[in-house]
């Protein structure tokens, strides 16, 4: 039994009375303890994806298909108020945006604080000898002092660990961060990679994560899904993606990272742009994109193939040679 | 904070001045005489002269001006030139009327138009939203003065429930409180829903839902906590509006109070007593503003910042 | 909601216009012997006190309600719009000053501000107008200067600017009419305030004179009527309310229609 398995999922809304599509066809699985990493442009589907698994895509109106199994238990079948006993205790969800997440009349400690009551019953205490602990562990110095204090006289560094200290006050099995990094400074950026890495190590949390920075894949995911265009090309193991990339989008994705010794001007981008939700081409959404395109590419949506072992790739260029 | 308070405070004595300005020349632009008024027909050269200085209306505009505020500073603020009393005495008699209507009628629309604000919001696009928006709409659209007397003739003529005016009692607070506080309740309850849906919109709300909070422990605790900054802003600068209400309703259910004497003065012409009302009345409009404003600062860690 | 209002106003513009030809009776003949009868089938709304038909009456005050509602809301926007672009588009001392001025005036009632300016210039239906005009107009000053303000940095404004033209040109061609939406969807609302205002004043005295069919001056001659003759006090009041709703509603709508960003975006 998987840890996580999502199986072809689908979110629809409706939008000025049409339905749209924005992600389709995304299957992957993780085991515990493992870090899975999501890449992908802006708009492909990413936080539709986190936000489908956390059960926020339904209170903003979506229409979920397809399965999300956590610990062999089908997510899609619960209740909001079942879902609400699971979300935040057992999966955890960190938002995109940490400089704007946290409540801003209220102290930052409380609002630690309230994430771990709504789950755990110990007195107001009890709660705050427990916060503060978590808040040093994530390296918050002088985590008394900052208990105290409001969100904007944080920074932005100090606001994203406070939004991960909700996250993991409650001891979550699994951990959904979209984008932890990308509103903060580089150097911050490192050091709250560097604490994700921890977490999952020391306190066996799995982690998936969201990011559109293929280094940060490299540095701390086992797996990887990549998106474009709200489906789901290709996923696998770090190696096999990094060494062996199989979809064209993920080569190119690839050829767009500079190195340092690479020769001036020889740096690549993909050819046209990211077609948006509601007016996808038809067939393979990349198909007007890919160098290899042919005429089957342009008609129908190639399915997800396993390829290898735990490999998977959605393009019709593996399917002749199996 | 105690720095802002004090500044704000401060802030007061130039917009005291302001309008005291604007208020003495406008009186002295009213045309007619109120020693004609006084005197009556038939009435002597000497006599007018005398009134005249007695009055100090023969002195040059400015030099009035001056006379008048520093009297009002030292707490005289004339003579009725009507009544014959001092115009403190009638300002102080009349105030607690005003005031005891004034604060039920913001009661009132607090309550009612928070809640209705609130239970709207919570529920938007759905029949509960609808009929809370149209009680409001009504309250906004609803002119007082007939919504006074549309009360006045259920209640009080036709069930006999409340008394038609007067002052003593309870009772006769009840009617004029209510027509004042619909009118501001249905301001209140179109701010608050509009202010508590942009929450919705906040992404803060996103970690509360991650939190696995229940949408009415998420409304109770930080929505509405957020929507209510906004809504005492606005609230405070509305002041005047909802008050202004209670300047007709005073004469709606005869009861008396500063806008009742208002108007009679302004009917007879009694400059002291138009003047000194009319500046009560604006100042009191202008440090409920000041309240809210300090109120405002005091909700909002970020605004009490600002001040530090 | 929006049809609602649209469809009340058109039926107010509808009845103001050809007040004269729905009458079905003068709004001005007396008739002593028939004064203060309730409604019935020949006087639909009963009559006052000098026996004229009160839904005549009514008729005709939605032609004064109207006028009176628009020029006034035209008074206000014009200074409005002076103000409120002067101060945004100089800035620094004027921009402080005006500033001032205008949240002063926001602040106090209206009817305090329109009973002094009747005292000053005598009752009547003229003056009324230029009260009601001066006690709204900072409401707009207000808008139109947050418009102004962020509109000012934007770049077709940059652009302009650098093409040399005027500080007129910019202020009247551009940033003004790029400004108005707010202010139209304000207006509207607006008449409905300036019409509930005109009929205060009339309440206290201080509006249109009798003999004038003012809804105001109505309700205020029927007061003494009360209980006698409620009708009186009743109808143009629902009339009045009806008129405002309208209003309201239709820029309720407007609102909906010019503004995108209330739409949900989780």
């Amino acid at each position: 039994m998987s840890f996580l398995k999502v199986k072809d999922l689908q979110v629809e809304f409706r939008v000025d009375k049409k339905m749209i599509k924005p992600i389709e066809g995304v299957s992957f699985q993780m085991q515990k303890g493992e870090v899975l990493g999501m890449v992908g442009e802006t708009g492909s589907g990413k936080s539709l994806t986190a936000h489908a698994i956390v059960g926020l895509s339904t209170l903003a109106g979506g229409v979920i298909g397809g399965s999300i199994k956590f610990e062999g238990q089908d997510l899609l079948s619960l209740s909001e108020k079942e879902m609400q006993s699971i979300r935040g205790a057992q999966i955890a969800f960190i938002p995109q945006n940490p400089m704007t997440s946290l409540d801003p009349v209220y102290r930052v400690g409380d609002q630690i604080i309230e994430a771990l009551r709504q789950h755990v019953k110990i007195s107001k205490r009890e709660a705050k000898l427990q916060v503060i602990e978590v808040m040093a562990r994530l390296n918050i110095p002088n985590p008394e002092r900052v208990f105290h204090q409001y969100p904007h006289q944080l920074s932005g560094g100090l606001k994203q660990r406070i939004v991960i200290a909700i996250g993991v006050c409650t001891n979550p099995k699994l951990l959904v961060a979209d984008e932890p990094t990308t509103a903060l400074d580089v150097t911050v950026q490192a050091q709250i990679i560097r604490l994700f890495k921890e977490m999952t190590v020391e306190r066996g949390i799995s982690l998936f994560l969201i990011t559109h920075d293929l280094g940060v894949i490299a540095q701390v995911c086992d797996k990887v899904a990549v998106m474009y265009a709200g489906n789901m090309v290709e996923f696998g193991s770090i190696e096999a993606l990094f060494k062996n990339p199989r979809h064209p989008y993920t080569k190119a994705l690839l050829d767009c990272i500079p190195t340092i010794g690479m020769a001036k001007g020889s740096l690549s981008a993909i050819y046209g742009s990211v077609p948006s939700s509601g007016v996808y081409p038809s067939g393979c959404r990349y198909h007007p994109r890919c160098p290899y395109a042919d005429e089957q590419c342009r008609k129908t949506m190639p399915p997800l193939l396993e390829v290898e072992v735990e490999n998977w790739v959605a393009c019709y260029k593996y399917y002749g040679k199996k | 904070m105690w720095t802002y308070i004090i500044r704000r405070t401060l802030l007061l004595i130039p917009i005291f001045l302001i309008i005291s300005v604007v208020v003495f020349s406008l009186i002295h632009m009213v045309p007619g005489d109120p020693i004609d008024s006084l005197l009556g027909p038939g009435s002597i050269a000497s006599d007018r002269v005398e009134l005249t200085k007695l009055y100090g209306l023969d002195k040059s505009l400015p030099v009035q001006y001056v006379v008048w505020m520093k009297n009002i500073l030292n707490g005289d603020m004339g003579q009725s030139i009507i009544e014959k009393q001092p115009v403190l005495d009638m300002i102080l008699y009349n105030t607690p009327f005003t005031l005891r209507l004034g604060l039920a009628s913001l009661v009132i629309s607090f309550v009612l138009g928070i809640f209705l604000g609130v239970i709207s919001a919570a529920a938007k696009n759905t029949f509960i939203d609808y009929i809370s928006m149209i009680i409001a709409l009504l309250g906004v659209t609803v002119p007082a003065f007939w919504l006074g007397l549309i009360l006045m003739l259920i209640f009080s003529v036709m069930l006999g429930w409340f008394p038609v005016s007067g002052s003593g009692s309870f009772q006769a607070l009840v009617l004029p409180a209510i027509t004042v506080g619909l009118g501001g309740a249905g301001l209140i309850a179109r701010i608050t829903r509009v202010s508590m849906l942009e929450m919705f919109n906040k992404d803060f709300v996103l970690l509360l839902y991650a939190k696995g909070l229940s949408k009415p422990a998420m409304i109770v605790k930080h929505i509405f906590r957020n929507a209510l900054m906004p809504v005492i802003t606005i609230i405070g600068l509305r002041l005047g509006w909802i008050m202004g209400g209670a300047v007709t309703i005073e004469i709606v259910f005869s009861r008396p109070g500063i806008g009742n004497m208002l108007l009679s003065a302004l009917y007879r012409r009694d400059y002291p007593v138009v003047q000194a009302s009319l500046l009560v009345l604006t100042m009191a409009v202008i440090i409920g503003a000041f309240i809210a404003d300090i109120l405002y600062a005091y909700a909002d860690p970020r605004v009490r910042d600002l001040y530090k | 909601m929006g049809v609602i209002g649209t469809v009340l106003i058109l039926c107010l513009v509808f009845v103001a216009i050809f007040a004269p030809l729905l009458e079905p009776y003068s709004y001005q003949s007396q008739n002593i012997e028939i004064m203060n009868s309730p409604p019935s089938l020949t006087h639909l709304l009963g009559t006052d006190d000098f026996g004229r038909d009160v839904f005549s009456r009514v008729i005709r005050g939605a032609r004064i309600s109207f006028v009176v509602g628009v020029l006034s809301v035209l008074i206000s926007v014009v200074i409005g719009v002076i103000v409120g672009s002067i101060a945004g588009f100089y800035g620094g001392v004027v921009d402080i000053i005006l500033t001032t001025i205008a949240d002063l005036t926001w602040s106090m009632p209206a009817i305090l501000i329109a009973l002094l300016i009747v005292a000053v210039t005598g009752a009547g239906l003229e003056s009324v107008v230029l009260a009601i005009g001066l006690s709204y107009w900072a409401q707009y000053a207000r808008l139109i200067r947050g418009q102004i303000l962020s509109l000012k940095s934007a770049v077709f404004i940059e652009a302009t600017r650098s093409l040399g033209a005027s500080d007129f040109v910019l202020l009247f061609k551009h940033l003004i009419p790029n400004s108005l939406s707010p202010v139209i969807v304000a207006a509207t609302i607006g008449i409905g305030n300036a019409i509930v205002l005109e009929a205060t004043l009339g309440f206290l005295g201080m509006g249109a004179q009798p003999p004038t069919p003012s809804w105001g001056a109505m309700m205020s001659n029927g007061t003494a009527y009360l209980f006698i003759a409620p009708w009186m006090i009743i109808f143009p009041g629902l009339a009045m309310m009806i008129t405002v709703l309208g209003f309201n509603l239709f820029g309720d709508a407007l609102i909906d229609v010019m503004d995108i960003k209330n739409k949900d975006s989780i």
